[in-house]
């Protein structure tokens, strides 16, 4: 059996750390933030390059899922198409609550310099986006302070309260 | 050194002139000139109409008849040793004739010659295809159908390749717009959640660089954000941004904006 080492002098003895249910709870999301790989165009490769050892997102708790089912956020990275704009809303609709989505890069804020009969013109036209991130590509630094600000949304909100599921209409 | 040209009405001018409107045409030379594209020119004459021929940038170009296509390029392919079909699509000549021009790309790489077929057919005319002889052009085909609306007999999946199946118009035709037809601006949201939404959703912004001042829905004022559609007058009180969580992260002490030091001048 496991020999805990019990500091009897803090804490009134007690190994337990007091917090409230919203902290608890937004901790544990903010810090396995499970990403989809949804690399559509040339961010998606900036998006690797943030999960790959260097920029290593494993150390924010971010891991990338292959299945919508186990994702929390869906990074958009890269031109949607209007051709993928229906796949782009069922992945998302997929994905289980509560659950995040960040625009990566020009394209998918607002269509970029796709001006085109061809380039959903902003991926919020679809899906409700919480973070637009500039840039053409971003930088894997970018992404990671875009993380980091998506963490702290995370913490700001009350986890208590039944989220209201955001919907675009 | 340079003449001097006065430069106190530039903005006036139009910068830009569309000298490409009708194309320059590169010097064409008699087929005569090459001895290899001489003898295929005579092979092809033999069994075909050759309407005319030329060697351009060191290409021959042949225009042929519609219906003979299928047997050129068999006989191109298995007498004359151009093995490849390199590329194949159309032309939109519809505001000049009211016709296509449809061209084939053939390459040898014994002979190391090129040689391209060409021809015209009417607006509404379908092709023959060549996809029995050359796979390649299974797809180039799909993709003229999906560009143009050049259908081609006789094709084994006869689809569009790269819009989607239910897409209306052809988009590399000269009348369609760039920015997309109405059809093309609410596609995606007729698609996914029908027509009654496209006054929510409203109207694509084709404008990257917009922002609209009072829009606190999308944007957010830099030093100045206030919750997410506050109604914004004008005179919001700045927010100083906090690059660390509130309490502060183990090991790290607290930031101290006012103990910090800001370098302004980029030239220090």
């Amino acid at each position: 059996m496991a020999q805990h080492k019990v500091n009897y002098t803090q804490d009134g003895g007690l190994p337990i750390a007091l917090t409230s249910v919203d902290k608890i709870v937004n901790w544990g999301r903010s810090n396995s933030l499970w990403a989809l790989t949804y690399g559509l165009a040339c961010c998606g490769i900036e998006m690797m390059a943030s999960g790959a050892s260097r920029f290593d997102f494993d150390r924010y708790g971010t891991i990338f899922r292959a299945s919508p089912r186990q994702a929390d956020v869906m990074i958009v990275a890269g031109t949607l198409t209007k051709k993928h704009a229906e796949f782009i809303k069922r992945l998302y609709d997929q994905m289980t609550e509560p659950r995040w989505v960040i625009s990566m890069g020009s394209c998918a804020n607002t269509g970029g310099m796709f001006n085109t009969y061809a380039t959903v013109q902003g991926c919020d036209r679809i899906i409700p986006v919480d973070l637009y991130l500039p840039g053409c590509a971003p930088r894997p630094e970018t992404l990671q302070y875009g993380v980091m600000l998506l963490q702290k949304k995370i913490r700001a909100n009350k986890a208590g309260n039944a989220q209201k599921a955001k919907r675009l209409m | 050194m340079r003449a001097y040209k006065p430069k106190d009405n530039v903005q006036a001018k139009a910068y830009y002139t569309d000298r490409f409107y009708v194309a320059p045409q590169v010097p064409k030379t008699a087929v005569e000139e090459d001895e290899i594209f001489a003898n295929d020119l005579e092979t092809i004459k033999a069994k075909f109409d050759v309407k005319d021929a030329y060697i351009q940038v060191e290409q021959m170009v042949v225009y042929i008849d519609a219906h003979d296509i299928y047997g050129v390029l068999e006989l191109m392919r298995d007498e004359l040793a151009y093995t490849q079909l390199s590329e194949m699509s159309a032309i939109d000549w519809l505001e000049k004739d009211n016709t296509f021009e449809i061209f084939y790309q053939m390459l040898s790489m014994n002979k190391r010659k090129r040689i391209r077929i060409k021809y015209f057919i009417e607006n509404g005319q379908a092709v023959d295809s060549v996809e029995k002889l050359f796979r390649s052009a299974d797809w180039s085909e799909r993709e003229m159908f999906d560009m143009f609306g050049i259908e081609a007999n006789n094709h084994p999946f006869m689809k569009r390749i790269l819009m989607p199946y239910d897409w209306e118009g052809h988009p590399l035709l000269k009348t369609y717009p760039l920015e997309g037809d109405e059809f093309a601006a609410w596609y995606e949201v007729d698609k996914i959640y029908g027509k009654e939404a496209r006054d929510i959703i409203g109207p694509e912004l084709r404008d990257p660089a917009r922002v609209d001042r009072y829009d606190s829905e999308r944007f957010a004022r830099l030093g100045h954000e206030v919750p997410k559609g506050t109604k914004i007058t004008g005179d919001e009180p700045a927010v100083t941004q906090s690059y660390q969580e509130e309490g502060g992260v183990f090991m790290v002490t607290k930031l101290d904006k006012e103990s910090s030091k800001v370098i302004d001048d980029p030239q220090r």
